[in-house]
C-alpha cells in the first residue's frame, strides 16, 4: 500500500517520535498545572454561574423553578410580571458612576500625564511617575476609609467649610452631608483610579514623537491646534485603553460604593453581593446579574481590541 | 521678575495641576496619619494633642493579630505556589504553539479583566456545588487564580524582551532543556518574577471580595476584619492600623522598585529606556498598552523635549 502525502506526514522515525514525545511532555509540564487550576477554579465556576443564572428562584436549600430566562427577564423585560425597575436603576447608577469617574480621571489625568511625560525635569521623571502611582500599592479599603474621616458630617471638609464661612465675612457656604452621597462615591472612585489613568496616558504620551510637535509649530499651528490635531490623535489608543480600564474597574468596584455611598447608592456589584451574602439570597438572580456584568466587560474589551486593530490597519 | 532656573515651583498650569493632584493623592493618607496620633477620647476632627494611645490599643487587640496571621498565611502560600505555576505558564505560552493556545491565553487574562465580584460569586457557587467546606485553604485556592494570572502577565512581558539566542546557545552547548531553563532563563526572568510576586502579594493582602466569599467561618483575613469594623463608621484604632499597613505596603513597593533597579543595572543591555513604564504597566496588568500601535519611534535626543516646555 502506497502512503498518501497526508499519512506520510504522520509517519515518524522512532527518533522523531521520541523527540515529539519529549516536546509534548515539556509543554504539558509547563502548561498543564496552571491550565488545570484555571479550568477548575475559573472556567468551571463561570460555566456553573451561567447554568444557575438560568434557574429562576434558586436559593440555598431550594431547587428553584426549572430552567428558564426568568432571572434575565426580571431585570430587562418590562412586560414580565416579576419585572422590577429597581434592577435597571441599579445598572444605570453603576454606569453613571463609571462614566463620571472615567471623565474625571481623563480630564485630570491627561494634563498630569502630559506634564510628567513632556514637561517635567527629565531626571525626576521616573521618580515622579512612581510617586504618583505609589498609592495604588496601598489597600483600597484603607484609601476609602481615609475619605470617610474627611467627608463625614463632623469631618475635615465640613470643618474647613465652617472655618471658611466664619473667616470670610459675606461668604456663606453650606455644610453638607458629603458622606453617603453620590458625590462621595465619585470622589472615592476618582481617587482610586486616577493613578491608573495617569500611568496609561503617560506610557502613551512618552512614545509621542516630539519632532511632529515641532513640525506643527514650524508650519504655523497654534499650540491649541497642535494639541488637538497632533497630540490627541497620536495618543488616542492610550486614551481609549485608559478610559476603558477605569470604566470597567470602577463599574465593578465594591469597596468604595459600600463604604462611601449609603443605601441610596446601590451599584450592581453591591447588589450581587447582597444576593449571595446579604439578606436577599437569590443565587439565581445574582448569577444572572454577574453574567450580565461579565458579558458587558468582555464586549468592551472586544471593542477596544477591534478599535486598536483598525488603528494599526490605518497605519499600514 | 524672573524666577531662577532651579526654582521648584511649576511654571505651567499643567505643573500646578500635577502639584494639586499630588496633594489630592497623598492628602487623605496624611490626614489619616495625623489623626492616628490624636489624643481624643472619641473620634473627632479636632486636634487634641499628640498621643500614641491608639497604637497601644491596637497592639493589645488579639483579633487583629490573628487576622493578620491569616492574611499573611494566605498571601504567602498562594504567591509561593503561583510564582512557580505562573512562571511555567508564561514560559510555556512563549515556547509552544498548539491548537487552542489563543483560548488558553485568553482564559489566563480573564482574572485581570472580570470584576472581582464575578470571580468571587463563581468560586462560592462552585465550592458549594462540590460540597467543599469553606476554610483558609479555599481562600488560598481562589487567590491562586488571580496571583497566577498577574505573575504570568508580568513574566510574559519580560520574556518578550529577552534574547532567545542565549537559551539556544545553552542547548547547543549540551545543556538539557531543564538545565537551560534553570540556569539560563530563570536568572534572566528573576526581576520580573519578583515584581510579579510582590504585586500578587499586595493584591492578595488587599483582597476583600474573594476572601469574604470563600472564607466561611474558619478564617478571618485582615480585610474582612477591617471591613466589618469600619462599615459602621470611624474607629480611631483603625487609623493607627491603616498607617502601619500603608507604611508596610510602601516598603514593599520600595523593595520592588529597588529590586527592579538592581536588576536593571546588572542586566543593563536588556532594559530599554522606558522600561520603568513597561514594568509598571505590567504591574497593573496593562502591559498590552505597549502593544498598541506606535506610529513613531522614540526620539533619542534628550534635549528635544525641552523646547516644548
Amino acid at each position: 500500500m502506497t502512503a498518501s502525502p497526508t499519512s506520510k506526514r504522520w509517519h515518524f522515525s522512532p527518533l522523531e517520535l521520541s523527540q515529539q514525545f519529549k516536546r509534548l511532555l515539556g509543554a504539558l509540564t509547563l502548561l498543564a498545572p496552571s491550565g488545570l487550576w484555571l479550568i477548575l477554579f475559573l472556567v468551571l465556576p463561570t460555566l456553573l454561574i451561567l447554568d444557575i443564572s438560568l434557574v429562576p428562584g434558586l436559593r440555598p436549600g431550594e431547587s428553584g423553578d426549572g430552567y428558564g430566562l426568568g432571572n434575565y427577564s426580571r431585570v430587562f423585560n418590562p412586560f414580565d410580571a416579576a419585572f422590577d425597575s429597581v434592577y435597571l436603576q441599579v445598572i444605570g447608577r453603576s454606569l453613571y458612576y463609571a462614566t463620571g469617574t472615567t471623565l474625571a480621571c481623563l480630564l485630570m489625568g491627561f494634563p498630569v500625564a502630559y506634564w510628567l511625560a513632556l514637561m517635567a525635569p527629565r531626571r525626576w521623571r521616573n521618580f515622579l511617575v512612581v510617586a504618583f502611582i505609589l498609592p495604588l500599592w496601598t489597600s483600597s479599603l484603607l484609601r476609602a476609609y481615609a475619605w470617610i474621616s474627611i467627608l463625614r458630617p463632623s469631618g475635615l471638609l465640613n470643618s474647613f467649610i465652617g472655618w471658611l464661612s466664619s473667616g470670610l465675612p459675606g461668604v456663606q457656604l453650606p455644610e453638607q452631608a458629603w458622606l453617603y452621597s453620590s458625590a462621595a462615591v465619585l470622589i472615592g472612585l476618582t481617587y482610586n483610579f486616577l493613578p491608573y489613568m495617569v500611568l496609561i496616558l503617560y506610557a502613551s504620551l512618552e512614545k509621542l514623537d516630539i519632532s511632529l510637535l515641532e513640525a506643527a509649530a514650524d508650519l504655523g499651528a497654534t499650540p491649541r491646534q497642535t494639541f488637538w490635531q497632533v497630540t490627541v490623535p497620536q495618543t488616542l489608543p492610550g486614551i481609549a485603553a485608559g478610559c476603558l480600564l477605569v470604566f470597567i474597574t470602577s463599574m465593578g468596584d465594591f469597596v468604595v460604593p459600600t463604604l462611601l455611598g449609603g443605601a441610596s447608592s446601590m451599584t450592581i456589584s453591591r447588589l450581587i453581593y447582597n444576593q449571595f451574602l446579604g439578606i436577599t439570597r437569590n443565587w439565581g438572580l445574582g448569577s444572572a446579574l454577574s453574567m450580565v456584568m461579565i458579558l458587558a466587560v468582555s464586549m468592551m474589551i472586544a471593542l477596544l481590541l477591534k478599535y486598536g486593530d483598525r488603528d494599526s490597519v490605518k497605519e499600514a | 521678575m524672573r524666577l531662577p532656573a532651579f526654582w521648584p515651583l511649576p511654571r505651567t498650569w499643567q505643573g500646578w495641576l500635577t502639584t494639586a493632584l499630588f496633594a489630592f493623592m497623598y492628602g487623605p493618607i496624611l490626614v489619616l496619619t495625623v489623626y492616628s496620633f490624636n489624643d481624643s477620647i472619641r473620634y473627632t476632627s479636632v486636634w487634641q494633642g499628640f498621643s500614641l494611645k491608639w497604637y497601644e490599643s491596637l497592639f493589645q487587640d488579639t483579633r487583629i493579630f490573628r487576622a493578620l496571621q491569616d492574611t499573611l498565611f494566605v498571601a504567602i502560600v498562594a504567591v509561593a505556589i503561583s510564582s512557580v505555576l505562573g512562571t511555567l505558564m508564561a514560559i510555556g505560552l512563549a515556547k509552544y504553539y498548539f491548537p487552542g493556545k489563543g483560548v488558553y491565553r485568553g482564559v489566563s487574562y480573564l482574572p485581570l479583566i472580570i470584576p472581582d465580584i464575578s470571580i468571587a460569586v463563581a468560586t462560592l457557587v462552585f465550592l458549594a456545588s462540590m460540597a467543599i467546606p469553606l476554610s483558609i485553604w479555599t481562600i488560598i485556592a481562589a487567590h491562586m487564580v488571580f496571583c497566577l494570572a498577574y505573575i504570568a502577565v508580568v513574566v510574559s512581558s519580560r520574556l518578550g524582551s529577552l534574547d532567545p539566542n542565549l537559551e539556544e546557545a545553552a542547548l547547543d552547548l549540551g545543556a538539557t532543556p531543564a538545565q537551560a531553563l534553570i540556569q539560563v532563563l530563570l536568572p534572566q526572568l528573576m526581576p520580573a518574577i519578583v515584581a510579579g510576586c510582590l504585586l500578587a502579594f499586595v493584591l492578595s493582602v488587599d483582597d476583600l471580595l474573594i476572601s469574604s466569599f470563600t472564607a466561611g467561618g474558619g478564617a478571618n483575613p485582615l480585610p474582612l476584619e477591617i471591613f466589618s469594623r469600619i462599615r459602621n463608621g470611624v474607629k480611631p484604632d483603625m487609623n493607627a492600623l491603616s498607617v502601619l499597613l500603608i507604611l508596610a505596603s510602601g516598603m514593599i513597593a520600595a523593595l520592588g522598585e529597588y529590586l527592579r533597579y538592581k536588576g536593571s543595572t546588572t542586566m543593563a543591555e536588556q532594559f530599554k529606556g522606558d522600561d520603568v513604564c513597561a514594568i509598571l504597566l505590567s504591574c497593573v496588568g496593562m502591559n498590552w498598552v505597549n502593544d498598541l500601535p506606535v506610529r513613531y519611534p522614540d526620539l533619542q535626543d534628550p534635549g528635544a523635549n525641552r523646547r516644548f516646555r
